[in-house]
């Protein structure tokens, strides 16, 4: 009985979360847009996300350098190394650590202050003065985390490929010339393409998951944490799980 | 104008209201008492559909809002305003931003016509020069003014009151029951006001209604009430516990 109360519960959570992705999607369409809070939010969730998701990106971007070059060495296919990390980095590597970042950065302050305008009353006290909630917190916050998220991913992927790069170069004494050629001859247009559009679906993810999560929070300050945590783990979880029919979906129909 | 028939609403296994009816005229200062935990704040969330019922109608000028869509209610909810219990002030705008916060989602009025109703309301509030301030810079009292001037200044027709007198001191309390029948007077509002102070109540209402056991168990204007002899009435009123059923 346990069991099946607990399937129904995700089951209607999944209800719930679909249909407050729909509304959110009608309400951008159909209604007046809040263009002040969209570029405010754009500016939290994209400009003050820069640092950790750059640091991000280099740092996966020179460790994969390393350690495709210490596995290619014994083998000789040194200058195939950039090509490697080139193609993870815009198609796996740097939309889905973006993706994981802003998850953790963006997800659960998204989630935790929409639990406490919750708890506080203060969307109740939305609703009283005529104003959908999805209108005024959810669409404009969707619409910065699906804007800002493919840029973040774009500048996670320049750096580390760039590092990398440097890496190959300075430190693994590869030969610029073959290893640049070598990742500019295996790296696609679709690669960078398959990025960009996963980094777009995370971001809708990520904005959706967690501003259901703020709104449906239970009571208190246990019912906030518990909402911010489950924010981060679920759009983490769901980025990963859709990450791999993405690539598979992706692979697919880009290269057709 | 407000008209609730036979209301029902529980929590889980609890049932809060059991067939509350009521009925509030138009210009009407009605103020609900009752236990705490007895379902007041329910009901009034109930009259501006922040919560549907699980049965019973609620109908505003005829309209039956316990059936219609959030959308829909968004139309209804201009004709009311609200003071929460603990205000609900949002805590990242300033006073004046929180007060004109209604006005701006209109999107019919200037910049310099928000400006001054914004000012009149707080001047009504007796909050002049105090615009710029946080929430969190506010006192109690001071933030449930805020909140009341946000509650009036696009004149609604009906004003909501949540345990306006909660957490006050008893000279803050006795200034936001006059403030309430002031603005109700002057800008002609139907109020509906909960609380389980009774001086409060005796200030503000013209008429009070008791709720009990999740039913309305006596109403009346407050000297009726007051006097009651029925032993729920006069036991609530004059805060006597029934030693027999002592509640912890």
């Amino acid at each position: 009985m346990n069991g099946l109360s607990w399937v129904k519960g995700q089951l209607e959570g999944l209800g719930q979360l679909s249909l407050l992705a729909s509304e959110a999607v009608v309400s951008l369409f159909c209604r007046p847009f809040d263009v002040r809070q969209a570029i405010y939010q754009t500016y939290f969730i994209g400009a003050k996300s820069q640092s950790v998701v750059l640091i991000t990106g280099a740092f996966t971007g020179m460790v994969l350098a390393a350690q495709t070059y210490f596995q290619f060495h014994k083998v000789r296919m040194d200058t195939a190394t950039m090509a490697v990390v080139s193609v993870s980095m815009c198609s796996e590597l740097g939309p889905v650590l973006t993706g994981l970042m802003v998850a953790g950065r963006v997800g659960a302050a998204l989630a935790a202050e929409l639990g406490t305008m919750r708890v506080t009353e203060q969307i109740d006290a939305l609703r009283t003065l005529a104003t959908h909630p999805v209108d005024y917190l959810v669409v404009p916050r969707l619409v910065a985390t699906v804007v800002s998220m493919p840029i973040l991913t774009a500048l996670s992927i320049s750096l580390g490929i760039a590092s990398g790069y440097a890496i190959g170069t300075q430190y693994l004494d590869i030969e610029p010339a073959y290893l640049w050629h070598n990742m500019v001859k295996y790296t696609f247009p679709q690669d960078v393409a398959t990025g960009l559009i996963k980094a777009v679906i995370y971001g809708g993810i990520i904005a959706v998951v967690s501003c259901y999560k703020g709104l449906t929070c239970r009571e208190g300050a246990e019912g906030v944490g518990r909402a911010t945590t489950e924010a981060v783990v679920y759009s983490a979880i769901t980025i990963l799980i859709s990450n791999f029919f993405l690539t598979l979906t992706l692979n697919r129909l880009l290269n057709t | 104008m407000i008209e609730v028939r036979q209301l029902c609403k529980s929590f889980g296994t609890q049932s809060v209201l059991n067939g509350v009816n009521l009925q509030i005229e138009k210009g009407d200062r009605v103020v609900i008492i009752g236990r705490s935990g007895g379902g007041k704040s329910v009901l009034l969330k109930l009259i501006i559909g922040l919560m549907r019922p699980d049965s019973g109608e609620v109908l505003i000028d005829g309209q039956n809002i316990a059936t219609i869509s959030e959308r829909q209610l968004l139309n209804v909810r201009h004709r009311f305003g609200m003071l929460f219990q603990a205000a609900a002030l949002f805590d990242s705008m300033s006073v004046a931003d929180n007060v004109a916060f209604a006005l701006r989602r209109e999107r019919k009025w200037t910049p310099q016509q928000i400006e001054r109703k914004v000012d009149e309301a707080l001047a009504m509030v007796d909050l002049e020069g105090t615009q710029t301030k946080k929430p969190a810079a506010l006192s109690g009292g001071m933030r449930k003014r805020v909140g009341l001037a946000r509650a009036i200044v696009y004149q609604p027709e009906i004003l909501l009151c949540d345990e306006p007198t909660t957490g006050l001191d008893p000279i803050g309390a006795d200034s936001i029951d006059h403030l309430i029948v002031r603005i109700s007077e002057k800008l002609c509002v139907t109020s509906v006001a909960v609380t389980h102070d009774m001086r409060s109540a005796g200030r503000i209402g013209k008429k009070i209604v008791m709720l009990h056991e999740g039913r309305i168990h006596a109403a009346g204007t407050p000297d009726e009430i007051f006097k009651s002899t029925d032993p729920i009435v006069s036991r609530f009123v004059n805060g006597v516990s029934d030693p027999k059923e002592p509640v912890f």
